[in-house]
């Protein structure tokens, strides 16, 4: 089986990609865990305006200082956690399935369903992935929700890709002709064998996308297309602070160092994954 | 000689998608909610009006024949009337396209050679701490948003130190350069990586092959192995990344031409869409997508001439 690149043959990969796995979970959990309880826990609201106290350095009472409308920062990047992790979460999971269904079906039957989805794929490719979101949020109007459907008509190519690829190699496998000799219904086959098989390069690209996403939903956020003021999502608090960013070094700095940390957290996980499972990136 | 039929065969191939992007760009404006035709006369249009011009742009047409009239308008370069602007959208478009592709071309200017470099001396010390560090600085570089790290770079480099200009474009070439040095920065700085990536990987797989034990059993020099043999054998997969990424390059260029207002197609984009002109947004994804079919062209043109093995 491993001349089809199915299973990880190298013995030393066991301990392979397991720091990654560690330093990249740990940073996914923290932030899981501040999003989930941060706000409660910090007890602030994030959109308390305070004009006495504003654009003030960090210090005991603002742990990361306040902006142009002396609102706590600290409170608002805790708020934006939750909105950034459902973010990421939510804007791969529409794209991931329906690449998957497409990708199979395609590689699976083949055909003249192959030439037709593969050539869908190629249009679609051919437009660059953050103009196709920009131009399909700008026709359908500025928000998340928009967002997400922008990404699902653009974002499940490359899924189907990789795992038309996978199934084109899976056809031909021993096991999936022994399963076809069985007599077992295609359809059969191809979700409880095949799909089972190709998910472990799904699973690693979804981590790896999961920051693409995140860095286009806080990009739309900072140019006014994604989510709205005065929610505070960090793409949208690091617009807030433009203007401002010469009074205080602290009013952009992080928010995005929030989501770098966050985007960090995933592209590690996804990178021991590869190592783990044997995946090529 | 010989490869233009290939070369042909592949333009001819080109054609259904070519349509395939009219067709989404032509839909792309069917997505919207409201009524172009009600947004270009105004609010205090009446119901009368607002009709006739519908029957007069052809609106009121089945929708394959309003395509056919689009695709018609295209083939004679109308991309239409700016809602906002009242220009041809061409004419917008041309207007500012060489400062996008100023800022692409010094983006390339200044990440391949970093690229290459960073990628042999990974390489060479695969597994030593310069291949770590380079490995940390990369993983670190993708995930930094691009519009964070323009701000930030335009505020220490910009603002406190005064090294560069901070916003717009500059005139003639040397003031080009000094404008768009932080912009171009920014995007390399997340491009980088992700060739380094590639590349490091794609030179460590050719380094094991049979070709260069046979030289090193030979007694070639090392280096002259890896000048020759090796880093030409690795830079096709990295090529073939290369073009994906300038199309991604294009799309992040949106955002970073908003950060330091350069005025590029970007924010003729980001304009275009928060005024609801569709005819603009419609015309720029039309262009960023024939740009993109360019680029890949090209690297595939570029590819059979570094490896005549590879199939077009």
């Amino acid at each position: 089986m491993s001349h089809l690149g199915l299973s990880t043959a190298v013995p030393r990969a066991r301990s392979r990609g397991s720091i990654e796995i560690s330093i990249g979970g740990s940073l996914l959990s923290a932030w899981l865990f501040l999003a989930i309880f941060g706000p409660s826990i910090l007890g602030v609201d994030p959109n308390q305006i305070d004009l006495v106290a504003i654009l003030q350095p960090p210090h005991a009472d603002h742990w990361l200082g306040t902006d142009q409308l002396g609102r706590d920062a600290l409170a608002r990047i805790l708020m934006g956690a939750r909105i950034d992790i459902l973010m990421s979460v939510l804007g791969v999971l529409p794209p991931l399935i329906i690449g998957v269904v497409v990708g199979l079906v395609s590689g699976y039957f083949g055909g003249w369903i192959d030439s037709i989805l593969m050539r869908l794929v190629d249009i679609t490719v051919a437009f660059p992935f953050l103009v196709l979101v920009i131009a399909i949020v700008g026709m359908l109007g500025p928000g998340l929700d928009n967002f997400f459907v922008a990404l699902a008509l653009v974002g499940w190519v490359s899924y189907a890709r990789l795992i038309r690829a996978r199934g084109l190699v899976l056809r031909e496998a021993e096991f999936i002709q022994a399963a076809r000799g069985l007599g077992y219904p295609p359809l059969y086959i191809l979700f409880r064998h095949v799909m089972p098989k190709a998910l472990s390069p799904i699973a690693v690209y979804a981590m790896s996308d999961a920051v693409m996403v995140m860095l286009a939903g806080a990009s739309l956020g900072f140019v006014g297309l994604g989510v709205q003021p005065p929610t505070p999502e960090w793409g949208v608090m690091i617009a807030d602070g433009q203007p401002f960013v010469t009074m205080g070094w602290w009013i952009c700095l992080f928010p995005g160092m929030a989501a770098a940390s966050l985007g960090l957290g995933f592209l590690l996980l996804s990178d021991g994954l590869a190592g783990r499972l044997g995946v090529r990136k | 000689m010989s490869r233009i039929p290939a070369i042909g065969l592949r333009l001819v191939q080109l054609l259904p998608v070519l349509i395939g992007i009219t067709i989404v760009t032509f839909l792309l404006v069917k997505l919207s909610p409201g009524d172009p035709v009600r947004l270009m006369l105004g609010d205090r249009a009446t119901e009368e009006t607002v009709a006739a011009v519908r029957a007069q742009l052809g609106f009121d047409l089945p929708l394959w024949k309003q395509y056919l009239s689009y695709a018609g308008n295209l083939l004679q370069g109308d991309l239409g009337q700016s809602i906002r602007y009242r220009l041809p959208v061409l004419d917008l478009i041309l207007g500012v396209m060489p400062r996008t592709l100023f800022l692409a071309t010094y983006v390339l200017v200044l990440s391949i050679p970093a690229t290459v470099i960073l990628s042999v001396v990974a390489a060479r010390h695969a597994g030593k701490p310069v291949d770590q560090i380079i490995r940390i600085l990369s993983v670190i570089g993708m995930t930094i948003p691009v519009f964070w790290l323009g701000i930030m770079l335009a505020r220490f480099l910009g603002v406190e130190l005064g090294l560069f200009p901070v916003s717009g474009y500059g005139d003639g070439f040397i003031d080009h350069l000094h404008h768009l040095f932080l912009p171009a920065l920014s995007t390399s700085v997340w491009l980088v990586p992700m060739l380094v990536r590639n590349l490091r990987a794609s030179i460590l797989e050719q380094m094991e092959a049979d070709y260069v034990v046979a030289s090193r059993a030979k007694g070639l020099p090392a280096r002259y192995i890896f000048g020759r043999h090796i880093l030409p054998n690795s830079l096709l997969p990295t090529l073939n990344l290369l073009g994906v990424m300038i199309a991604f390059l294009i799309g992040g260029s949106v955002i970073v031409e908003i950060v330091y207002a350069v005025p590029g197609l970007g924010g003729l984009m980001i304009e275009a869409v928060l005024a609801r002109d569709y005819t603009v947004i419609q015309g720029l994804t039309l262009f960023y997508a024939l740009g993109t079919v360019i680029v890949t062209l090209s690297v595939d043109l570029i590819s059979t001439w570094i490896d005549p093995r590879v199939q077009l």
